[in-house]
C-alpha cells in the first residue's frame, strides 16, 4: 500500500543546532496529485524541500521516492530521478538566452560528453518549442533571460522545470511579484500539469491557493499541522489561531 | 547598423584571416631577431591565458596556480631537451648532474629520451596533475576564495619543492634548453627560433579554436551557468564536479603546452615560472583583456607583456606601478575588461557623452526584436 504513493516522507527531523526546523514531519504524495503546501513563515517549507531534493540532510526519517531512499544521494542524482525544483525566487541562468536555459533543462542524457560531442536532439527543439508556447515566451527566444521582466523569469523557470520531465514537481512560491492575471495564468497551467505529473506548491498566497482547487497541507513549527481541502482547513480551528486568522502585516 | 555590436561580415573576416596570416609569415623578416624573440613568447603566454579565460571567465574558478602547469610543461621540454643533447657529457647524463655528483640518471628522466612520449607529456601530466587537484578540490564543494587560496598554496607547494631537487631537476637553476640540439640544430640558433615562433603562431590560433569549440553550445552554458549558478545547475541534473575537473584539466593542457613554448623561447625552465607574481599576472592578462571574450585573454597577454618590456626598457622599475594602475583601472571602470567593453555598450556610452549619439530610448528588448524583424 505505501508502494503505491510516489513520495513518502516518514518522521522527518532536522535540527540546525538544536533548532528544529522539522519535528517529525510525516507526508505522502500519490501519483499525479497537485498538493498546496500552506504555513506561516519559518514553518519549514522550503527546508521541506531541501530535504527531498537532497541539499539538506535529515537528522533524523527517512525520504521515499519510486520506492527509494533518498537520504544521502547527492542533489543532480535526486534530480536524475525525477525531483524537479522550482525556486522561490526566480532562478535561471541571467547571462544565457531564454532557449539556452531550456536547452540546458531538456537535455538527457546530461553528461559532458554528450553536451560536447552531440547536438541537440530533434525531438528536444520540438519539445522546447511546446514549453515557449505554453509559458509564451517564443517571441523572447533568443533575448537574454536577464532582460526578461519578473513574471517571465518566473514563466521561464517554470518552462524548465517542465522540460526537465520529472515525477515530481517541487514549486516554491511560483506567484510570488505576479499581477493578479499571471496569478491566475500559473494557477491554471500548475492544474494542467497535475494528473500526469505530480506537482507540490508552496505558497502564501491565498486566492492562488484556492484557484488550485487542490488538497492542501498546512505546516507550522515544523510539523504537519493538518491536511485536507481548502474549505477543510479553512474551518479548522488549530490552523485558524496560527495562520489564517493572524492580520496580514 | 549600431556602433554597439561588433558584427564581421564574412568579407572583412576573410580579409581579417588573410592580414594575419601574411602578418606571421611575414613577421620573421619585418621584426628585429630580438623582438620576434619578444613576440613569439608573449604569444606562447597567450595560451595558458586562453586557460585562465576558460576556468575564470567561463566557469568562474580563479586559480592562482596556473603557474604549476605552466612550470610542468616546460621541465618536460626541458627535460627531452637536455637529455638528447646530452651525448658529449660524463655518464651521458646532462651536464649539471656532475655538479651535484649524481652519476645515475633519476628514474623519471628515461622516458624523456623519447621524443614521442615528450610530445604527449607535455600536455597530458599536467592536465591529469590538474584533473586530479582540481577533482579533490571541486568534490569537497571548494569555491570562491578558499579554491584560489587552496591553487596559491599548491603553487609554493610544487616551487619550494622543484627549487629543493638539485639532484633531480637542477633546483634553482633550473634547466636550460638554448644550448641543446634539436634536429640537429641549435634550439637558440635564429633558424630554430624563428619556427618556433611560427609554431607558436600556429598553436595560439589552435587553441583559440579549440577554446571557442569547448565553450560553444550546450557545454559551454554549462560552464556559464555553474559560474552564475551552481545550485541550480546540480538541481537540473548536472554534476558540476566532472565539469569543473574537465575545463580544469583543458586549462592545465592549455597551461602545459603554453610553458614549453616558453621555455623554448627564453632558453631556460627553472622554479621562477612558479612564483606567485607570475600567476596573479596571468590573471591580471584576463581581466585586462576581457573576460569570457578568449580573444581578450590572447590580446591582454600579449600587449601586456609587450608593454612591459617597452616600459621596463624607458623607465626601468616602473612597470609594477602601471601594471597595478592598470589593474585597479579594469577593476572600477572595466569590470569586463578592454574587449567587454568595445562588445558591450562602452563605445556607445562614450559617443554618447560628447552628444555625438543618440540615447537608447526604447527597452533593449524591445530593440533586439525590431533588429530580428528587420532581419527577417
Amino acid at each position: 500500500m505505501i508502494n503505491r504513493d510516489l513520495l513518502n516522507l516518514i518522521d522527518i527531523t532536522v535540527s540546525f543546532e538544536g533548532f528544529l526546523a522539522l519535528n517529525k514531519l510525516n507526508l505522502n504524495l500519490k501519483k499525479g496529485e497537485l498538493r498546496a503546501v500552506i504555513g506561516p513563515n519559518g514553518a519549514g517549507k522550503t527546508t521541506f524541500l531541501d530535504v527531498i531534493t537532497g541539499k539538506v540532510r535529515p537528522t533524523k526519517g527517512e525520504v521515499i521516492f519510486k520506492g527509494k531512499s533518498l537520504i544521502g544521494r547527492k542533489e543532480h542524482k535526486i534530480a536524475r530521478l525525477g525531483v524537479g525544483r522550482k525556486f522561490q525566487s526566480p532562478r535561471i541562468f541571467e547571462n544565457l538566452t531564454v532557449k539556452e536555459n531550456l536547452e540546458i533543462s531538456v537535455t538527457t542524457p546530461k553528461s559532458p560528453l554528450n553536451l560536447i560531442n552531440k547536438n541537440i536532439k530533434e525531438e528536444q527543439l520540438d519539445e522546447i518549442e511546446r514549453l515557449l508556447k505554453i509559458v509564451n515566451l517564443s517571441q523572447e527566444v533568443n533575448s537574454k533571460a536577464g532582460s526578461l521582466s519578473h513574471g517571465q523569469k518566473q514563466w521561464l523557470e517554470i518552462a524548465m522545470l517542465v522540460g526537465q520531465k520529472p515525477d515530481l514537481m517541487l514549486v516554491d512560491e511560483p506567484v510570488a511579484g505576479l499581477t493578479d492575471e499571471e496569478t491566475d495564468l500559473t494557477a491554471d497551467l500548475l492544474k494542467s500539469l497535475s494528473g500526469e505529473n505530480t506537482v507540490v506548491v508552496i505558497d502564501h498566497d491565498m486566492e492562488f491557493i484556492r484557484r488550485l482547487d487542490s488538497n492542501v497541507s498546512v505546516l507550522n513549527q515544523g510539523t504537519v499541522l493538518c491536511e485536507g481541502t481548502m474549505e477543510t482547513i479553512q474551518k479548522d480551528k488549530k490552523v485558524i489561531d496560527v495562520y489564517l486568522g493572524r492580520p496580514e502585516d | 547598423m549600431s556602433l554597439t555590436k561588433f558584427k564581421f561580415d564574412k568579407k572583412i573576416l576573410f580579409s581579417f584571416w588573410i592580414i594575419l596570416i601574411a602578418l606571421i609569415i611575414a613577421a620573421p623578416t619585418l621584426l628585429p631577431v630580438f623582438r620576434l624573440n619578444l613576440l613569439g613568447r608573449y604569444l606562447s603566454l597567450s595560451i595558458v591565458a586562453l586557460g585562465v579565460d576558460l576556468i575564470w571567465g567561463y566557469t568562474g574558478l580563479l586559480s592562482l596556480g596556473q603557474g604549476i602547469f605552466f612550470a610542468l610543461g616546460g621541465y618536460c621540454a626541458a627535460m627531452y631537451l637536455q637529455i638528447t643533447s646530452s651525448s658529449e657529457f660524463p655518464n651521458n647524463i646532462p651536464e649539471f648532474f656532475a655538479l651535484y655528483g649524481v652519476e645515475k640518471l633519476p628514474f623519471f628522466w628515461e622516458p624523456f629520451r623519447s621524443p614521442v612520449f615528450t610530445f604527449f607529456a607535455i600536455w597530458i601530466i599536467p592536465a591529469l596533475v590538474a584533473g586530479l587537484l582540481g577533482f579533490l578540490v571541486f568534490r569537497n564543494r571548494i569555491k570562491g576564495v578558499y579554491f584560489s587560496i587552496l591553487t596559491q598554496a599548491s603553487l609554493l607547494v610544487f616551487f619550494n619543492f622543484f627549487n629543493g631537487q638539485q639532484k633531480l631537476i637542477n633546483g634553482t637553476n633550473g634547466l636550460k634548453t638554448d644550448v641543446t640540439q634539436l634536429f640537429g640544430q641549435m634550439v637558440g640558433s635564429e633558424s630554430m627560433q624563428r619556427l618556433f615562433f611560427w609554431l607558436t603562431a600556429i598553436l595560439v590560433i589552435a587553441a583559440w579554436f579549440f577554446a571557442k569549440w569547448v565553450v560553444k553550445g550546450r557545454f559551454g552554458n554549462i560552464l556559464i551557468g555553474i559560474r552564475d549558478d551552481e545550485p541550480r545547475v546540480r538541481f537540473t541534473g548536472y554534476n558540476p564536479v566532472i565539469f569543473k575537473t574537465i575545463i580544469f584539466s583543458i586549462a592545465g593542457a592549455l597551461a602545459g603546452i603554453s610553458g614549453a613554448l616558453y621555455t623554448v623561447q627564453s632558453g631556460i625552465v627553472s622554479p621562477q615560472f612558479m612564483t606567485v607574481p607570475f600567476s596573479i599576472e596571468m590573471v591580471i592578462w584576463v581581466a585586462v583583456g576581457g573576460r569570457g571574450t578568449l580573444l581578450g585573454a590572447i590580446l591582454g597577454a600579449v600587449f601586456i607583456n609587450y608593454a612591459k618590456s617597452l616600459v621596463s626598457e624607458a623607465l626601468p622599475a616602473s612597470w609594477m606601478f602601471i601594471q597595478g594602475g592598470l589593474f585597479i583601472l579594469v577593476v572600477t571602470a572595466l569590470p569586463e575588461g578592454v574587449l567587454g567593453w568595445i562588445q558591450g555598450d562602452g563605445p556607445r556610452n562614450v559617443l554618447q557623452k560628447f552628444g555625438l549619439k543618440r540615447k537608447i530610448e526604447t527597452y533593449p528588448s524591445l530593440e533586439i526584436n525590431n533588429k530580428e524583424g528587420n532581419n527577417d
